[in-house]
């Protein structure tokens, strides 16, 4: 390669470089601010802001759904499977929620460690298969979501 | 080697044989397409969760594939173009842009009606989603940085730069969803894991990304003729192609 052709290639990957160095850097000083929820555990130990909209990601645990006869009202808990926090909602939740499924609520973290949701998002896996597969999956022991990689709903 | 790289260089010697490959490229095009829409419309199951919802997995999984490959292949263009101040490596990046931009814009218009249902809102500001639609603005801004400036040389290197810089972006879409918590849920295909899909829409979702790429290689060379037509206007052999 001639010596002003190699030049230019170097100031390219030195440039480059250099970009992809200064947004490292900003990305790793916004570090946990670009998540887009806080686990319940991180809210157990105090990281969230009371009172100022947040939001909590988790899986909704087994048998703690409780809806108030007659209206929309609702609460559940949310777990990662360490600590758990309670959502209080009152609306249309997505065709996905259901129970162990992974969910995003919106809303404040009220003085008492509850969550009072303004919204409620359905989170979904990288898992695609057929409803046969997954129900003989289930019938030989290995339910489709016990095998998650998803560090987020597994933490 | 270095003669296909020096040949490859010939505006007039690509033209010439892109014309001849195009027939063929948008024939397959069309022949993956039918058998793709066929397969992942008719021929695959449903999902367990998502019911039939999933289809829009074999349009949205190619888009935003496609949207990331093909500002690679801008970005590797530019830095050929460069280097070795190679015109036709300027051209191909240039006619990258808008297809990538379609590409991207897709892959955000599918998701949005994928989100819908699927997570319960349109549009979140989760980290996937975000460096998705920088990239959008990183095509749109290539290319109006390309039309701002008249002088041709001008304008190709300094877009060449945008486009160069622009890739660190790629590491940052492919893993948002591995360094962030994220809406958006990790990968299913690209991991060195097994593939989280299951086999029966593996092979529809596979026809479909070669459909894409078809697509992708045949309008990137058609894009790239017209280029060149544009660009060597006053070059002897464009002058007789114009007047037979």
């Amino acid at each position: 390669m001639k010596a002003h052709r190699r030049n230019r290639l170097i100031t390219i990957l030195a440039g480059t470089a250099g970009v992809a160095a200064a947004v490292a850097l900003v990305l790793y000083a916004l570090g946990a601010k670009v998540d887009h929820f806080y686990t319940p555990s991180e809210i157990v130990a105090g990281a969230a802001p009371l009172e100022r909209t947040i939001r909590v990601g988790g899986l909704v645990v087994a048998g703690s759904l409780d809806r108030e006869p007659g209206s929309l009202a609702l609460r559940f808990d949310v777990t990662d499977n360490r600590d758990r926090i309670t959502v209080e909602f009152e609306g249309i939740l997505p065709d996905l929620f259901r129970e162990g499924q992974g969910i995003i609520a919106e809303g404040q973290l009220l003085p008492g460690g509850k969550v009072r949701a303004s919204k409620v998002l359905a989170k979904h896996d990288e898992n695609y298969m057929p409803p046969e597969v997954a129900k003989s999956l289930e019938k030989y022991g290995h339910p489709a979501n016990a095998g998650k990689k998803d560090k987020k709903d597994a933490q | 080697m270095w003669l296909w790289f020096s040949r490859l260089g010939s505006p007039k010697w690509f033209y010439e044989l892109a014309g001849r490959w195009l027939p063929w490229t948008w024939a397959l095009t069309v022949l993956l397409f039918v058998a793709g829409s066929a397969l992942a419309l008719l021929f695959s199951p449903p999902d367990y969760q998502q019911g039939e919802t999933v289809r829009i997995m074999y349009l949205h999984v190619p888009a935003a594939f496609l949207s990331m490959a093909c500002y690679l292949t801008m970005a590797i263009a530019s830095v050929i173009a460069l280097v070795w101040r190679m015109k036709m490596a300027f051209a191909v990046a240039r006619s990258c842009a808008p297809i990538g931009a379609a590409m991207t814009a897709l892959a955000l218009f599918t998701g949005a009606v994928w989100g819908k249902p699927i997570w319960g809102t349109w549009w979140e500001w989760d980290a996937r989603l975000t460096s998705e639609l920088v990239l959008l603005f990183l095509y749109l801004g290539y290319i109006a940085l390309h039309e701002s400036i008249s002088e041709q040389s001008q304008a190709d290197r300094a877009a060449a730069v945008l486009a160069i810089v622009g890739v660190v972006n790629l590491p940052i879409i492919h893993f948002s969803v591995d360094w962030w918590n994220t809406l958006h849920q990790g990968a299913s295909i690209s991991r060195l894991q097994k593939p989280a899909i299951d086999a029966s829409m593996l092979w529809p979702l596979f026809t479909m990304l070669a459909a894409f790429f078809a697509f992708f290689a045949a309008s990137l060379m058609s894009r790239v003729r017209n280029e060149i037509l544009k660009r060597e206007a006053a070059s002897r052999w464009v002058k007789a192609l114009v007047k037979a």
